[in-house]
């Protein structure tokens, strides 16, 4: 098991300074993230673009500024778990907290920070009725993680992007019967897949249904049909299978934090600006996941509501300890 | 002013508001709504990567600027877009596009 001051969820640039914020008060951090790196959304999705509001800097590409990130944190040695995604909290005793992953790992923490930024990436789902009755094994998925499951069965693909279409381009051979349905009359993916696709439906060896949305599914305890209706002519059909695979893309979401009895509002953490906490005592939230009047979503804010909740959470976890400010200018660092 | 553009929108309860939308702003359509407190979440801010600032062209679509790689890509991956759906993030508001009219588009989730 982990054992740390603060556990941060996020390693993003707002959770990278608050690294350096907690280690100014002597405070250890052990940061989680869903993504295998550091960095948030800056190196996952713009590591080379320019950013022009950070003070100090005119221009800084967003990689170099978690790579400064990262050096400005060293001297306070933080903790990383990479690649697993937070599922659970609980509160052990009167003080602190444990989070789960879904990959089993275990920390220990005094106070929890949320500096989750957009949240995780989760598959989309489409809104048909009770489709959530055939998730978890039942027939129903929202990604293909080990095709060789669905050899010799029946499935049915939904969607009309890349995924989509070189999921079907590699399924088609090992299973039984295989299904794909796209609400449009034509795909906008890679030429070379959508050729792939449409030679496939012409020899017969997949069933293309066009202009086509998913209707109902239903089964007795599993998935057995699926219905479809024509988007133009309303006309809908019965397919027998064992499997439906939606895919409509990723999209940002809070995931197992919103459960957890926060005040959320419009998929944001509600915050006390004075100190970025929530209304669970010992829980605050810092940068874009968080809400309250007037929030802007930038760095620099983040790194502001960093800094003031490190101190309050210094006092929350030292009460009657008064602690003073010190300038770095002063002091330096002192590292441990 | 003459950099105004006039801008009906129609929400998801189907009223529609005729606004006036600055042009000298460079405000993207989804922060004009925004701005105009309309209920979307945008939550990636504007990147093109969450589709919860989709919103349907009623009029006007002939005008607009045309879609990026990363605006098709996410349109086609998502489950109910109509074939004059548009995310609001990537439409600049700009003089030319005066008289524009949108829905905001139906969100499952």
């Amino acid at each position: 098991m982990i054992s740390t001051d603060i556990a941060i969820i996020g390693a993003g640039p707002v959770g990278l300074f608050a690294i350096f914020e907690a280690g100014l008060l002597k405070m250890r951090c052990h940061l989680i993230d869903y993504l295998p790196q550091v960095g948030g959304q800056l190196s996952e999705i713009y590591p080379k673009k320019p950013i022009y509001d950070i003070p100090g800097f005119p221009s800084v590409l967003a990689q170099e500024l978690i790579d400064n990130l990262m050096e400005q944190a060293k001297p306070f040695h933080p903790g990383f778990t990479l690649g697993e995604r937070i599922e659970g909290l609980e509160k052990r005793g009167e003080a602190d907290f444990v989070l789960t992953t879904n990959m089993g790992t275990v920390i220990e923490a005094k106070v929890i920070v949320i500096a989750g930024g957009l949240g995780c990436f989760e598959p989309r789902k489409p809104a048909v009725a009770g489709l959530e009755h055939f998730e978890n094994g039942r027939g129903v998925n929202y990604m293909i993680l080990d095709p060789e499951k669905y050899r010799g069965q029946k499935m049915v693909i939904a969607g009309g992007g890349d995924s989509a279409l070189d999921w079907t381009i590699f399924l088609a051979d090992m299973v039984e019967e295989l299904t794909l349905i796209h609400r449009s009359e034509s795909f906008r993916g890679a030429p070379d897949s959508v050729n792939k696709v449409m030679e496939l439906a012409a020899s017969g060896k997949i069933n293309l249904l066009l202009n086509s949305n998913l209707n109902a599914v239903s089964g007795e305890g599993k998935l057995e049909t699926v219905e479809v209706i024509h988007n133009k002519t309303m006309e809908t059909t019965t397919i027998e299978t064992d499997h439906l695979i939606p895919l409509f893309g990723l999209s940002p979401k809070l995931g197992p934090i919103e459960n957890w009895g926060l005040n959320i509002s419009k998929s944001a953490i509600e915050v006390n600006t004075d100190d970025y906490s929530t209304n669970i005592p010992g829980i605050y939230a810092i940068g874009d996941i968080n809400t309250y009047t007037n929030k802007l979503k930038l760095i620099l804010c983040g790194f502001h509501e960093a800094a003031l909740m490190s101190h309050s959470a210094y006092q929350y976890m030292n009460p009657g300890i008064k602690y003073t400010m010190k300038y770095t200018t002063v002091n330096g660092i002192s590292e441990f | 002013m003459a950099t105004d553009i006039t801008i009906h929108v129609e929400d998801r309860e189907g009223n529609t508001a005729t606004l006036s939308a600055p042009t000298d702003m460079g405000l993207s359509l989804m922060e004009f709504l925004k701005a105009s407190e309309y209920d979307i979440l945008a939550t990636c801010g504007g990147m093109a990567l969450c589709a919860t600032c989709c919103v349907d062209i009623m009029e006007g679509e002939e005008k607009l600027n045309e879609m990026s790689d990363d605006e098709y890509a996410m349109l086609d991956t998502l489950p109910d877009v109509l074939p004059n759906s548009r995310l609001a993030c990537q439409i600049q508001l700009s003089p030319e596009y005066d008289g524009l009219r949108v829905r905001l588009h139906a969100m499952d989730n």
